[in-house]
């Protein structure tokens, strides 16, 4: 049963895998062209395995920042997967055992939780660590590559496989948005503040990953307040 | 001369300490009906505020990544498996852009 969910995660993680390839190229370039070895590089995104705080990371490094400067910046910028993880631990038995969950943790990126979260109660941690056994490899690959190998691969190949990790996050929000009318007016919602963050000039300046924490915060508790969920959305949610 | 490794590791650290901390920590099924419908919404509006609009900046021109993101959604909507509708995005930006490129 374990074996099962691990080698369906690896499966359904394929995609993720394929689409973190194409997507950590430009993070193996970004960190060659700030001094890292592809040794490096290619250990920075194993270990850290987080698009956006390697970005940062690696920015920081090239600026020569503080060790203290470096350990804060990635608490904001990935300071969502505290939200992430939170929604996650719901959907895990209140049995599933703490190396379990050491290890589930790691599959706390954007994609993971998007494929995770869409499981029925209750998600197995095989799953996810499956999904990331596949994952983490593609992201490190990818970026060693980068760095060995700068901008070969044909801009149209690159350009079309970072779409397939939308393509992800569409097949996590679509199917639940059609079930429940209130997650698919939370999506337009998003869409259009999202929109709006990133048009009306005030607001431009913020970083998208300050954009990303404010808006999940602001849009979700608005809707707990105007929508609350009754115990038979989450059920219809679960019988997926 | 700051040593990267050093760095890497910090790095690491901080970044697994935030999602895993939540994991273990919550064990139980939360019974505040607040914070339980914050969470289940948490999921839906983090994914499509990071698809929209940054989707429409992955690619050449905004307009292939628009046709992706609609396809998309109709092979999502339609029940398509999470490979297929990803597939399809892609796809639809290849061939887009590859006519593009062709005129």
């Amino acid at each position: 049963m374990n074996r099962k969910e691990f080698l369906r995660g690896a499966k359904n993680g394929m995609p993720i895998a394929l689409g973190y390839f194409a997507v950590s190229i430009t993070i193996g370039i970004a960190a060659a062209n700030a001094g890292l070895s592809v040794f490096e590089s290619g250990l920075t995104s194993c270990l850290c395995f987080t698009s956006t705080g390697e970005f940062a990371g690696i920015g920081l490094i090239a600026a020569a920042g503080s060790y203290l400067e470096a350990a804060i910046l990635q608490l904001i910028i990935n300071a969502r997967y505290v939200l992430m993880s939170a929604s996650l631990s719901q959907k895990l038995k209140e049995d599933v055992p703490l190396r379990l969950r050491l290890l589930t943790g790691i599959g706390v990126t954007d994609e993971i939780f998007g494929l995770s979260i869409a499981e029925e109660y209750p998600l197995s941690p095989f799953y996810t660590i499956g999904i990331v056994s596949v994952a983490v490899p593609g992201w490190t690959l990818g970026t060693v590559i980068g760095a060995l190998l700068g901008g070969i691969l044909p801009e149209l190949l690159t350009c079309a496989l970072s779409v397939s990790l939308y393509g992800m996050f569409i097949s996590a929000f679509i199917p639940p948005a059609k079930k429940d009318r209130k997650i698919a007016a939370l999506v337009v919602c998003s869409f259009i503040a999202s929109l709006a963050f990133s048009l009306i000039p005030v607001l431009k300046g913020i970083s998208e990953s300050t954009k990303i924490i404010v808006l999940t915060i602001v849009l979700s508790a608005a809707f707990a307040l105007i929508f609350p969920v009754k115990e038979k959305d989450e059920n219809e949610e679960h019988k997926e | 001369m700051k040593n990267t490794y050093i760095y890497i590791f910090v790095m690491a650290a901080a970044t697994y300490a935030v999602r895993v901390i939540p994991l273990t920590l919550i064990r139980k099924k939360i019974k505040n009906n607040f914070i339980r419908s914050f969470l289940y919404y948490v999921p839906y509006a983090t994914l499509s505020v990071m698809t929209f609009p940054a989707v429409l900046s992955a690619t050449n021109t905004p307009i292939s990544a628009a046709i992706a993101l609609v396809a998309g959604i109709a092979a999502a909507y339609k029940g398509l498996s999470l490979f297929t509708t990803a597939a399809i995005c892609s796809l639809s930006v290849l061939i887009i852009e590859g006519i593009m490129m062709l005129m």
